[in-house]
């Protein structure tokens, strides 16, 4: 891997009480990767990505997005210092427009305060304009340029995901964190996402790290693997090495499974 | 028992409802936002209230012999009120709600009842050094005076207002104007703001908010600096209207324009407009039950003076509370995960 690390995450451990949620976790994604982290249901995912958005704070480990620490940083500091994300379960303001929604996700980056609103200056006015024609370009750039002004809790399942893609990038993040994008998408969808999010990277320059667990995406998409099980990681590499990796396959599927066939798909 | 004697009455009842249903809705719409971000039950908000009302006294107080115009005097009221309410809900945020955001549900609620508590008492003490209990507002010549009396320079609306059987005063109408202005502002910067936009946001999804770059904290201070602002317009409101109040004066209106909240569904701001419009209006339906049992010969209902006004906004929140618990406009709890 010769691109400088963009995400550095050094022994990061999280435990409640008891268990150990992330533990000792070291990981790398160079600019402009593509990276997924997957493992079974409650391997610690995304605790990891709480982590790192500052949702959780760390017992141990480190952090640092281009060289700047983030441990201890707020969600909204994480934000405004370049990562957003999209959540397993959709997190979208449901009573806010597809457009709102957008311009809430702008607004973090524009330079207008209380006041300038009140007293409606010139700074204010163009600071709406600017964050009502960047919602129309993320709009159009995931396709959903025609559900402008509908409100986000009557968008179909798919369009809602992808709104949520859109309302990340607005912060015009260097890195984004996609938490399973492909959940409950159909075939055709799921086609659709994969290249949404090769454009992210491509037309956008937005380094991506998604959660997910349709393999097919995963083994497609991704430039390196990490795999997660009960915290720890387990194995890290390019796809066809962690599809061969018996730790994986054992994390999968049980002990002794793993001579047999390892999927496509693995839940 | 004839039409014509009657409607005219009704009319009048109506109006004399709305009137104190704005002031109401303006109190709720304190409640109503901060439990939308918060889903805090602000009991201090009473206080707040009251101190815009005593802030509103002083400063008529003070100007009494200036010679300034009326309408400038309420001006400097309504800022200095607002100002003060809205700081004082920041500072009580600060001091008392935000040290127990994580705490449990009936902490705060409990605090806020301790808060509301304390600033009765601090408030009676200012004034009472002073050798003051009951403030009475002295308002600029006219407030008080019909509305457009004869010779004044708007005696055509005056006369219209009269021959359709309008009996207001001239400070019911200011009354009505600043809470129309108030809620147009407020619309304004709640639904076409970024300020709205992100505290819209923080109160659906806190969470969320915050990784879309919104600090919470600067949001939920800015909802109760709104709230108390709006608080102390309604205590100068109130106190232009009812003439006098005390430290004691915020618990009644506080407690029936919570209800308006609840009514219109606790979170929601054209539900607290909306209550606190329909409370006033059936508070002073009842205030005059027994005139209606007497107009009708209906012995039973003659007994039934202004003294029930108060037990008719609690009847509403009970059965509001058992038929439609998320109130008029309120939304169905969305499942949060």
């Amino acid at each position: 891997m010769t691109a400088p690390l963009i995400l550095d995450v050094q022994h990061l451990t999280k435990t409640f009480g008891g268990l150990t949620a992330v533990n000792d976790v070291t990981f790398g994604v160079p600019q402009g990767g593509i990276i997924s982290v997957i493992g079974p249901n409650g391997a610690g995912k995304t605790t990891f990505f709480n982590l790192i958005t500052g949702i959780y704070s760390p017992d141990r480990g480190s952090v640092r997005l281009a060289g700047r620490e983030l441990i201890g940083l707020r969600p909204d500091q994480v934000a405004a210092a370049g990562i957003a994300r999209t959540f397993q379960n959709i997190r979208l303001f449901s009573s806010m427009t597809a457009e709102e929604n957008i311009m809430v996700g702008r607004h973090s980056r524009l330079k207008a305060s209380f006041l300038d609103a009140v007293l409606h200056t010139r700074g204010f006015h163009a600071s709406e304009r600017e964050a009502r024609e960047t919602a129309r370009i993320m709009l159009d750039f995931v396709g959903l340029g025609k559900w402008r002004g509908e409100l986000a809790t009557n968008l179909p399942y798919g369009d809602q995901r992808k709104l949520e893609i859109a309302r990340a990038l607005a912060t015009t993040p260097k890195l984004i964190l996609l938490d399973e994008p492909a959940a409950g998408m159909n075939p055709r969808e799921t086609e659709d996402l994969k290249a949404l999010i090769r454009s992210i990277r491509d037309d956008l320059g937005v380094t991506v790290v998604l959660i997910e667990h349709d393999m097919r995406l995963v083994m497609t998409l991704s430039e390196n693997i990490t795999v997660l099980d009960y915290g720890t990681k387990i194995s890290e590499g390019l796809p066809h090495q962690v599809r061969n990796d018996p730790a994986v396959m054992e994390a999968y599927l049980g002990r002794g499974a793993a001579a047999g066939d390892y999927g496509k798909e693995a839940r | 028992m004839d039409l014509a004697t009657l409607l005219p009455f009704v009319v009048n009842v109506i109006a004399g409802g709305l009137v104190l249903g704005f002031v109401y809705a303006i109190i709720a719409l304190g409640y109503t936002m901060v439990y939308g971000v918060l889903q805090l039950i602000n009991f201090a908000h009473s206080e707040v209230f009251v101190t815009g009302a005593v802030v509103g006294f002083e400063v008529f107080r003070v100007l009494e012999a200036n010679p300034m115009n009326g309408y400038l005097k309420l001006l400097i009221a309504l800022l200095a009120a607002m100002l003060v309410s809205g700081l004082l809900n920041v500072t009580i945020e600060r001091l008392a709600y935000r040290p127990l955001r994580n705490a449990p549900r009936l902490v705060p609620l409990i605090t806020a009842i301790g808060v509301s508590l304390i600033l009765q008492d601090v408030l009676r003490l200012i004034e009472g050094f002073q050798g003051r209990f009951d403030l009475t507002y002295t308002l600029p010549g006219g407030f008080s005076g019909k509305f457009c009396g004869e010779g004044s320079s708007c005696v055509a609306l005056g006369d219209t207002l009269r021959s359709i059987g309008l009996d207001l005063q001239l400070k019911d109408v200011i009354l009505i104007v600043v809470s129309l202005l108030s809620l147009a502002v407020l619309n304004y910067l709640v639904n076409r703001t970024r300020l709205g936009k992100a505290i819209r946001a923080v109160a659906q999804d806190r969470v969320t908010a915050g990784l879309m770059g919104i600090d919470s904290n600067r949001m939920i201070s800015a909802t109760f600096l709104i709230g108390g602002a709006l608080g102390g317009i309604s205590g100068v409101l109130f106190g232009m209207k009812f003439g006098t109040v005390n430290a004691y004066s915020g618990f009644d209106p506080g407690i029936i324009a919570f209800t308006a909240a609840v009514l219109g569904g606790i979170g929601s701001i054209p539900g607290a407009v909306l209550g606190g419009l329909a409370l006033g209006v059936i508070q002073n339906l009842i205030g005059v039950t027994n005139i209606f049992g007497g107009l009708l010969g209906i012995a039973n209902l003659e007994s039934i003076d202004a003294s029930y006004q108060r037990i008719g906004a609690f009847i509403v929140l009970v059965l509001i509370l058992i038929f439609k618990p998320t109130g008029l406009l309120g939304k169905s709890n969305v499942e949060k995960v």
